[in-house]
């Protein structure tokens, strides 16, 4: 497997992108319900705080701010574009997906229809020592969107 | 009419260690001979583990097909083989570092060696409370106005025991800074070792700066306020020569994972002054004279630190370890290694954006470089030298107080051994030139 799959452009370009960065200067909207969670990789230090918003029983904002490798960047990058709009328990459904194509080492491939940009990291799944990157938001989304919950 | 030679003398016949010789030595590795990702393995992570030449596997090998037992009991012939080749092996590792028989532990590796220093000063504490030993040891206890001094480049091993003892005890935890280079600060270490200190703990060589700390000043400084002086060699036992008399420290402590050897098998000095007072860490069998249902005796050093069944097929594979090192020879093998970690950073600062830690080119280092690239997390880079076949370091390396006070948080670290050839760091440099733009950074 090369490198060019790990590294899709799309995951390149959420890396630089960054969407939903900024959790310290984006106020949540004002009546909606909020969790927030800080997840840490002890491994390489790569580092995530993230705070989801829920407003009618649906995702209203993702925001985040983190520090570490491009792979774990750009993941937080495409949940937060991916997640606003969707229903609760369908980003639980997402959230399940992305888990298990990642947790296959490569034997799952990923659902486009469901994951979006997030099929991108479908090739993370072979590099062990990577799902924890990939992975590092989207638990906190997890565990964020059970406090909003 | 006889002549004499020394090892001593045949060391110094030998020349300078050069790309030829190594490629033979490479050949005594039979991992290093093989493709990652299509490509020749260039194995630059000797600071964290050291691959195992065949002597070594063999070593190892040949002790379970041939003398497998338990040591230190049974009157059978197997059990005789086993306890020789045991207690060999503790000779062999005692002239490594330059200890007496009885000061050299087995432990797992350093880490345990680390703990097994801080538990049985403790242990002394709880001890002298009830009475039990005398003088000597109640000057081991540590209380609350006492001092345990590390260094701010210190890997957690040599860092969390002491946080932990220092918890225990009620002693205070202090530290000697470093400045911007990596070196640690003299001056302050003059004025943070003092008459209240009770341990000064610190390594020899660090694992993520290269740096070679003095150790002579630094002990003399201990020495003066009545310390105990702990060294952590595992980034020098396996590249320089050691002795840990000329050094003059109380403790030393080494991984074999880290010299060629396999895991699970370290080496504890301690003076044996020290060794005759202190309680032990871990109890159990082997290490007992006397056992009553209510009290037991236990046995001097070696054996009082040495509880339960040892990890005696390591020890022999350590002692053939030391063995080809010594063969080989440590000052040339350190003259060799410098020479890598010199190209090292030569290399690395010529490349833009890319910022080593550490002591300048031209200045002292062993063979390692951690290295910080501009707009790339170290994990990124790790990946790409992957995908090219060179293994390196990626993260924290083990200490994060010494990242933070550099202002990172993860680095990528290179760290050559006795196997490297200066291809292997050619072919390291002429990747890392191609990362940044790789990622668009």
């Amino acid at each position: 497997m090369s490198l060019d799959q790990l590294y899709q452009q799309i995951i390149l370009d959420h890396s630089k992108a960054r969407h939903g960065s900024g959790l310290s200067v984006t106020a949540a909207p004002a009546d909606a319900a909020t969790g927030q969670s800080h997840q840490l990789n002890p491994v390489c230090g790569d580092e995530v705080t993230l705070r989801l918003a829920v407003q009618d029983g649906k995702v209203a904002q993702v925001a985040w701010d983190g520090a570490g490798c491009s792979i774990s960047m750009a993941s937080a990058s495409v949940l937060s574009e991916l997640a606003p709009g969707l229903t609760v328990a369908e980003l639980h459904q997402v959230i399940e997906s992305f888990r298990e194509v990642l947790r296959s080492r490569g034997k799952v491939q990923a659902d486009p229809e469901l994951l979006g940009d997030a099929a991108a990291f479908e090739g993370v799944a072979r590099y062990a020592a990577r799902v924890k990157c990939a992975m590092i938001s989207w638990v906190a989304a997890e565990d964020a969107l059970n406090q909003a919950a | 009419m006889a002549v004499v030679s020394t090892p001593a003398t045949l060391e110094r016949a030998l020349p300078v260690m050069d790309n030829a010789e190594v490629l033979r030595i490479r050949n005594d590795f039979p991992v290093l001979n093989q493709l990652v990702n299509g490509q020749p393995l260039v194995y630059l992570d000797s600071g964290a583990t050291s691959q195992n030449p065949v002597s070594v596997i063999e070593a190892e090998q040949e002790f379970y097909e041939q003398r497998n037992a338990a040591v230190h009991r049974g009157a059978h012939h197997l059990a005789v083989e086993a306890t020789e080749a045991f207690e060999d092996a503790r000779q062999t590792m005692a002239d490594f570092i330059g200890a007496g028989y009885e000061e050299t532990i087995w432990t797992s590796n350093a880490t345990e060696g680390l703990n097994l220093i801080s538990y049985a000063l403790s242990n002394a504490g709880l001890w002298a409370a009830q009475g039990r030993g005398d003088q000597g040891l109640r000057e081991l206890a540590l209380g609350p106005g006492d001092q345990i001094v590390v260094t701010e480049m210190e890997h957690h091993a040599n860092l969390i025991p002491w946080q932990e003892l220092a918890f225990r005890t009620g002693a205070t935890l202090r530290h000697i800074p470093i400045d911007d280079d990596g070196n640690l600060r003299m001056d302050a270490a003059a004025e943070v070792i003092g008459s209240r200190t009770k341990v000064l703990a610190f390594t020899h060589a660090s694992n993520v700066l290269g740096i070679i700390n003095p150790v002579q000043e630094l002990t003399a400084l201990g020495r003066a306020a009545g310390a105990l002086v702990v060294l952590d060699a595992c980034q020098s036992a396996p590249h320089l020569p050691l002795n840990v008399k000329d050094l003059d420290v109380d403790f030393a402590v080494l991984s074999g994972h880290k010299m060629l050897a396999p895991t699970g098998i370290g080496v504890l000095y301690g003076r044996q002054e020290l060794l005759d007072i202190l309680p032990p860490f871990l109890t159990g069998g082997s290490m007992i004279t006397t056992v009553t249902m209510e009290r037991a005796e236990y046995l001097p050093a070696p054996q009082r630190f040495e509880a339960g069944t040892q990890r005696i097929s390591q020890a022999v594979a350590l002692a053939a370890a030391a063995n080809y090192l010594t063969e080989t020879g440590l000052d040339r093998i350190h003259t060799w290694e410098s020479g890598l970690g010199q190209r090292m950073v030569v290399g690395l600062d010529a490349i833009p954006g890319v910022r080593v830690l550490g002591p300048a080119a031209g200045k002292e280092r062993i063979g390692l470089a951690a290295f910080d690239v501009d707009g790339v997390h170290a994990h990124d880079v790790g990946q790409f030298l992957d995908s090219r076949g060179i293994a390196v370091r990626v993260g924290h390396h083990c200490a994060q107080p010494l990242h933070r006070r550099l202002g990172l948080t993860a680095t990528t670290r290179a760290s050559a051994y006795l196997y490297n050839t200066t291809d292997d760091v050619d072919r390291f440099l002429e990747a890392v030139a191609g990362v940044r733009a790789y990622f668009r950074a």
